[in-house]
């Protein structure tokens, strides 16, 4: 099953879809923060690939805090590709975001 | 305006948890619109005590809820709960009660910047106005330092959700984990000042005892003691010590003992209704067969009867009372008679002490006897043992139940000295004694107290026949009380005086009569020798007068021929005469 897993995403790897989720409360400054950096980060680390933004703001849908689990403010959920990450805080730190997508595996070797 | 707030202070709004007992020591509940901390180790039952405030605060006092777990799902809580009799679901479905499960996996989740916990402010805005709840549990917040890291962002942000839940009017219980050397893992009780309630588990003699501590109560008066409490089918209960008083009722109401001549010492009446009545005695002196005597007298009364056992099983005791005349499985079938028989190391003494109040409570009995209470000693100090008696008694005697325990004391030590710590707590007091002598066991029963009645001062022995237990006359010798044999050769001793006397009196009645027999013959013939003596006499003087007439006849001849002889031999004729007139 892992195998062909993986054979999948090499085989579909351009039309592999990302799926990412941004929770805030309001427009807050942690939360425009939390968005820019975002974008700044897939925009360079996701380039070619599919990807999708979604922001919802609990204040108007406090009902959606519920399925992703949400405490935290911002959080940001990667539902696709599996498995489901989360990353809390306005992403502030690029390193942990990345290895937080699964983009870098090795945070210390980057140092 | 201090006096207002004087009056406020005194007057703290507190909100009823419902969990029995403790509105009791907490004089109230908890206090109301804030949050309070329940802390604790794990399975003490932080989880239990938030979920009973929770729902009994729907089911009593129509405040709706919310339930935050952190740590079980909503179907693990109404599982847990449902064996207690609350069903989550219902409340669910009613719009009363709200369950948020929060999970969070650490291994799903990386920190990058900072954050707050908005997030979870707006699921429990959104929770409360769903059903417009008065009452939020946050069961167990501290899993978010596990899971979120940063104890910097944690603490103040929990900080000012405590500060928002006040400022929301919520009542909160916040549960938490019991730290090393702190109250919580994470030191949460720094923010939660108003009420801090610790629930405490531990291990004593391999008996698990639960106790509840208020530790902190900002503004009101408390119980500052360790409180037993309770988790069973039920649900969570507190045993308030201080919560039954000395004010109840006192009947003038006696209550025979079931044994007559008992009864005859105690003012002819009996013991005083709803009284505590205590039967100690060393080992095999039948205060068994006396508490089942009073049972049985009180069933022949139509009340309800409620007997502890705690060394005989129910048969046992049916079939040895059934030996001494007594039978008790008519009362059984009846439904008069019920009996708990369980050993004292089966449970703790706060389980014991639960257990009877529910079963009390239950058959609502006239009688309760507990046989024995000593038992009780070994599972726990006799301190603890006799705290469960006093509350044990108070509580019967607040419902006017008449008590009837019996104890066992050991040969050797002074009974008096053994049971000091009970005694102040009965009304009244048998001791049943073994008295040793002349190679044989006998029972001496005696009232060593009886509150508020003349009762007798002897020491009265009793026999176990097949009517029951009887009181023998006493027999007092030169050393004192006479009993069993020697009271017997005393009374044949006694016996035997009394048919010597009777003899020697038979004897004296024979004897006299026997002496009047012979005097009486003595009598007849003296009698005899008189009337043969007056006979004789009579003979004599017959022919003496015969011959005085033969002779003056001769002389009248003699004269009637010699005319010249006749004035002598008048004056002869004269004489005779005269002896005649001297018989």
């Amino acid at each position: 099953m892992i195998d062909d897993h993986k054979e999948d995403l090499v085989d579909h790897s351009g039309a592999e879809k990302w799926e990412l989720r941004l929770y805030v409360a309001g427009q807050t400054p942690k939360s425009l923060t939390a968005f820019a950096n975002l974008k700044k980060i897939c925009e360079q680390y996701l380039e070619g690939k599919s990807y999708d933004i979604q922001v919802i703001d609990l204040l108007v849908n406090p009902q959606l805090a519920e399925g992703d689990q949400i405490v935290a403010i911002p959080t940001l959920v990667r539902s696709l590709p599996e498995p489901i990450k989360k990353i809390i805080g306005d992403l502030s730190n690029t390193e942990r975001v990345l290895v937080g997508l699964q983009l870098r595996s090795h945070p210390q070797d980057k140092g | 305006m201090t006096e207002t707030s004087v009056l406020d202070y005194l007057t703290l709004p507190k909100a009823l948890t419902g969990i029995a007992g403790f509105d009791e020591i907490s004089g109230g509940g908890l206090p109301m619109a804030r949050p309070t901390l329940v802390c604790g180790s794990a399975g003490s039952g932080k989880t239990l005590f938030a979920m009973e405030f929770l729902v009994h605060g729907i089911t009593q006092y129509d405040e709706p809820g919310v339930f935050i777990a952190f740590e079980e799902t909503r179907e693990e809580l109404t599982q847990n709960v449902a064996s207690l009799g609350f069903s989550l679901t219902d409340l669910i479905d009613q719009h009363k009660l709200v369950i948020d499960h929060i999970s969070i996996d650490r291994a799903e989740v990386e920190q990058s910047g900072e954050y707050d916990l908005d997030g979870l402010f707006i699921r429990l805005e959104y929770a409360i106005q769903k059903v417009n709840a008065k009452r939020v549990v946050l069961d167990t917040i501290e899993v978010l330092f596990a899971a979120l890291g940063d104890t910097h962002i944690l603490r103040s942000e929990l900080r000012r959700l405590f500060r928002w839940l006040k400022d929301k009017g919520v009542t909160a219980v916040i549960t938490g984990e019991r730290g090393d050397g702190a109250l919580t893992r994470n030191g949460i009780e720094e923010y939660v000042s108003d009420c801090v309630i610790l629930l405490d588990h531990r291990i004593e003699k391999q008996m698990s005892t639960r106790r509840l501590r208020i530790i902190k109560y900002r503004g009101t008066v408390h119980g500052t003691d360790e409180y037993p409490f309770l988790i069973d089918e039920t649900g969570f209960s507190v045993l308030p010590i201080t919560s039954v008083g000395l004010d109840y009722d006192v009947s003038d109401e006696r209550v025979s003992s079931g044994i007559p001549r008992l009864d005859t010492m105690l003012e002819g009446q009996g013991f005083f209704r709803a009284s505590t009545i205590l039967v100690s005695g060393s080992a095999g002196t039948g205060k068994t067969i006396i508490a089942s005597q009073f049972v049985d007298a009180a069933c022949r009364r139509g009340e309800r009867c409620l007997f502890f056992s705690f060394e005989e099983s129910t048969g046992q005791i049916i079939r040895n009372m059934r030996s001494v005349g007594i039978d008790l499985q008519a009362w059984v079938d009846a439904d008069l008679l019920r009996f708990k028989t369980v050993r004292p190391t089966l449970y703790s003494l706060e389980m014991h002490l639960a257990t009877m109040h529910k079963r009390i409570q239950a058959f609502d009995p006239q009688i309760v006897v507990m046989d024995p209470i000593t038992n009780f000693d070994i599972i726990g100090s006799r301190a603890d043992s006799s705290a469960l008696l006093t509350r044990l008694v108070d509580f019967l005697k607040m419902r006017g139940v008449t008590a009837f325990l019996t104890s066992l004391t050991s040969e050797s030590e002074a009974i008096e000295q053994a049971q000091v710590h009970i005694s102040s707590m009965m009304d009244a007091w048998l001791l049943v004694r073994n008295i040793e002598s002349n190679g044989e066991r006998n029972r001496v029963l005696y009232i060593l107290k009886s509150r508020g009645m003349a009762h007798s001062n002897q020491v009265s022995e009793f026999e176990i026949t097949a009517q029951g237990i009887q009181l023998v006359d006493t027999y007092l010798g030169k050393s004192g009380v006479l009993t069993g044999s020697a009271r017997l050769a005393q009374k044949t001793d006694e016996q035997n005086e009394e048919l010597a006397r009777q003899q020697a009196l038979e004897l004296r009645q024979l004897k006299l009569e026997r002496k009047r027999a012979a005097i009486q013959a003595q009598i007849a013939a003296l009698q005899a020798d008189l009337d043969v003596e007056t006979a004789d006499t009579q003979l004599l003087m017959d022919q003496e007068s015969r011959r005085i007439i033969a002779s003056r006849q001769y002389t009248d001849t003699i004269a009637h021929k010699r005319q010249i002889a006749a004035s002598d031999s008048q004056d002869l004729t004269h004489t005779v005469e005269g002896v005649k007139h001297d018989r």
